[in-house]
């Protein structure tokens, strides 16, 4: 047993950080909000040079057939960063969902996917820049041309109804799809966690109030607090998840959804902490924290429920202990 | 990363595991916070240490049988999921003996260690005092030099499991005029010497799980000073910790009662319930967190790393999630949530109501993680 990153993985991280940190993310994600994609699919295009759209790409299609633990190392960091696009679609769904030349575009970084996959997932992600446009019906797969716009809480979540239409073919594997979009979507979810923590403490070391910095206050100390041990518990239940992706363990859905609801609440309560250490300035639009705020709340929605994937998670432990 | 178990690993935990199915008791041990069932439990530490199984961790020369820190990981789950009874010798073989592995002398270690490992001498901590509860450092208690030791006096309280064991260690002021976390000494004990009187206070179980430790002029030899005089907050404070203590409290237990809550929710659960279900999956969940969570320690310590301010983010975890699981079961028992004799799980409530007060209380964690983990500033407390 050696239950942490490599040291490659971590190196991977720091690499897709210091790309992330030497860009204007928020400017991206803000353009990207607005209907101006040009920013956002050059920051897609950098990405994919470091490897990330190719990850769960099979090596015949010039992907990188990696562990699905380098798929959560890198979507923690695209949360962090709060990076606008069909992240998930594209670079964890799509590459379970069809064999086929279109993932030598993907992994190149030249093709985006939106990915519907009813019911838990019934609406079309950045529909309107992503050429392939996927619904998973039962064991088939549609294209469809995006319907009616649907603003989400999220600005940066260009959601669309989804239109069926021609069949393409058989689906390879709609329940693995879905659990390695939940998997990828609980791993965003602890990088925007982190980042509004981070945040949180490098706000209350420099703002006084009263004479002093806010964080010598233990009221804001304790709600710091709860919020680090949170996340931290959460984190290995991601890697624990990414695992059983990896493996093809029968606890796959188990793992996937106790790492999503763990997720979603450390990140919403590093959300909800967050804007409560800001205070008023954490509620303009100039700030980012509201960049991942708005994000945490969209996607403890998106990709199953808390209700539904508690359900899962109790209807295979009571399984295991029946 | 993985998960797996390797070989050794994977055989250490299966002879565990059917040793235990073989001789944990049918039916559980009265509390060993009574004089019976103290008796029941002293025996059964006896009999897991024939088997090599009381302190897995230590050294063969002491009863152990050098097993690994994931080694102990594996075998605490396995013990609690087995439903074996919980550890009346958890003080000294958690608290005194690490620290006597670190600071003890050879003499100290061999004759300490063995007796402990038995069951045939049943260590109490005496930490706390009236004025100083999680704020060690005001303690007032004094140990005085005299000729070839100590004379201890003062009050020690609210000391797990003195009311029925053999000796006790804490920490005793040594120079008169030190203040703080100066001059203290870490002394050992014996609870039936000349000038000791012990008063039990009942717990809110009504047993005495606690007691008052009054301190006469007390004799103790030079011998029963662990490290340095005067260095007993240094001493103290390098094992508090510890990894193989209750800062890395077993992730077995919390999973065995998951496990056993998730039967109890099977049986009379109401699946429209969905407040009430999706607690017990979030319990359940919180549970495996919490083992993750050690995987990873164990990890991170076996390859070179150390225990640091991470272990009160485990114990803020912990307490909450131990606190949630019970407070689950007794709300999904409904009328019969106040039963005492008919199920667990009130007692099982009323020891977890005790996990955000001890060991450090849960505001004393919060700033410990605040200041050294996230690097706040001190503050007023």
């Amino acid at each position: 047993m050696r239950f942490a990153l490599s040291a490659e993985q971590k190196d991977f991280a720091a690499s897709i950080g210091d790309f992330l940190s030497d860009v204007d993310t928020a400017a991206a994600a803000r353009d990207w909000a607005a209907g101006d994609p040009g920013s956002g699919l050059t920051l897609w295009r950098g990405l994919a040079g470091i490897g990330i759209t190719g990850l769960l790409v099979p090596e015949r299609f010039d992907g990188l057939g990696a562990d699905p633990v380098d798929l959560v190392v890198a979507f923690e960091r695209l949360g962090y960063h709060a990076v606008p696009g069909p992240w998930v679609d594209t670079a964890a769904v799509l590459p379970m969902l069809l064999e086929d030349e279109l993932l030598a575009g993907v992994a190149a970084g030249e093709t985006l996917a939106s990915v519907a996959l009813p019911p838990h997932v019934p609406y079309a992600l950045d529909a309107d820049v992503a050429e392939a446009r996927i619904a998973v019906a039962g064991t088939r797969l549609h294209a469809f041309a995006p319907g009616r716009a649907l603003p989400s809480v999220d600005s940066c979540r260009r959601l669309f109804e989804v239109r069926e239409g021609e069949v393409l073919g058989a689906a390879v594997d709609p329940p693995l799809a879905f659990d390695a979009g939940v998997l990828a979507t609980a791993a965003q979810l602890l990088g925007a966690g982190q980042w509004l923590l981070d945040a949180a403490v490098d706000y209350a070391r420099q703002r006084r109030q009263y004479g002093r910095e806010i964080g010598r206050y233990q009221a804001v100390k304790h709600l710091l607090a709860d919020v680090v041990t949170r996340l931290e518990l959460a984190r290995p239940l991601v890697h624990a998840a990414a695992i059983a992706v990896r493996d093809g363990a029968p606890t796959r859905a188990r793992d996937v959804s106790a790492a999503k609801v763990a997720a979603g609440e450390a990140a919403y309560l590093a959300a909800r902490t967050g804007l409560q250490v800001h205070g008023a300035i954490g509620y303009t639009a100039e700030h980012e924290l509201g960049l991942r705020l708005a994000k945490v709340r969209a996607l403890v929605a998106a990709w199953g429920t808390r209700g539904m994937h508690h359900r899962r998670v109790l209807d295979a432990v009571s399984g295991a202990v029946a | 990363m993985d998960l797996e178990l390797d070989e050794h690993a994977a055989r250490f935990r299966d002879e565990v595991r059917s040793w235990l199915a073989e001789n944990v008791p049918q039916r559980p041990l009265a509390s060993f916070d009574t004089a019976e069932g103290f008796a029941r439990h002293r025996a059964w530490e006896a009999r897991l240490a024939e088997a090599g199984l009381s302190v897995v961790a230590w050294p063969e020369e002491f009863g152990g049988r050098d097993a690994s820190l994931l080694e102990w990981v594996l075998f605490e789950e396995e013990y609690y999921a087995a439903g074996a009874p919980g550890r009346v010798s958890q003080n000294g073989i958690f608290m005194l003996a690490p620290t006597l592995f670190s600071h003890g002398t050879a003499e100290q270690r061999r004759r300490i260690l063995p007796p402990m490992a038995r069951g045939q001498e049943v260590w109490a901590q005496a930490w706390s005092e009236p004025e100083a509860g999680s704020d060690i450092a005001a303690l007032r208690s004094t140990a005085t030099r005299t000729e070839g030791g100590w004379l201890l006096s003062g009050q020690k309280t609210w000391s797990s499991r003195a009311a029925f064991a053999d000796k006790a260690f804490g920490l005793f002021r040594s120079d008169p005029g030190s203040e703080r976390h100066r001059g203290l000494t870490y002394l050992m004990f014996d609870l039936r010497a000349e000038g000791v009187r012990v008063r039990p206070i009942p717990q809110l179980d009504g047993e005495p799980g606690f007691a008052e430790i009054f301190l006469d002029g007390v004799f103790v030899p030079d011998a029963d000073v662990l490290g340095e005089p005067g260095d007993g907050w240094r001493v103290a404070m390098t094992t508090a910790n510890n990894e193989r203590g209750l800062s890395l409290r077993s992730p077995g237990r919390f999973l065995a009662a998951a496990d056993r809550l998730t039967e109890l929710w099977q049986r009379v659960g109401d699946p429209a319930d969905t407040a009430l279900s999706g607690r017990v999956a979030d319990a359940w969940i919180g549970a495996r967190a919490y083992q993750l969570y050690t995987f990873g320690t164990v990890t991170r310590l076996r390859e070179g790393g150390s225990l640091g301010p991470e272990s009160s983010v485990n114990k803020l975890f912990w307490s909450h999630l131990d606190l949630a699981l019970h407070e689950t079961a007794l709300d999904l028992l409904g009328p019969d949530g106040e039963l005492r004799a008919e199920h667990g799980w009130v007692d099982g409530w009323l020891f977890a109501l005790a996990g955000p007060i001890y060991g450090g209380t849960d505001q004393i964690q919060r700033n410990t993680v605040a200041e050294r983990l996230l690097g706040l500033p001190r503050g007023d407390r």
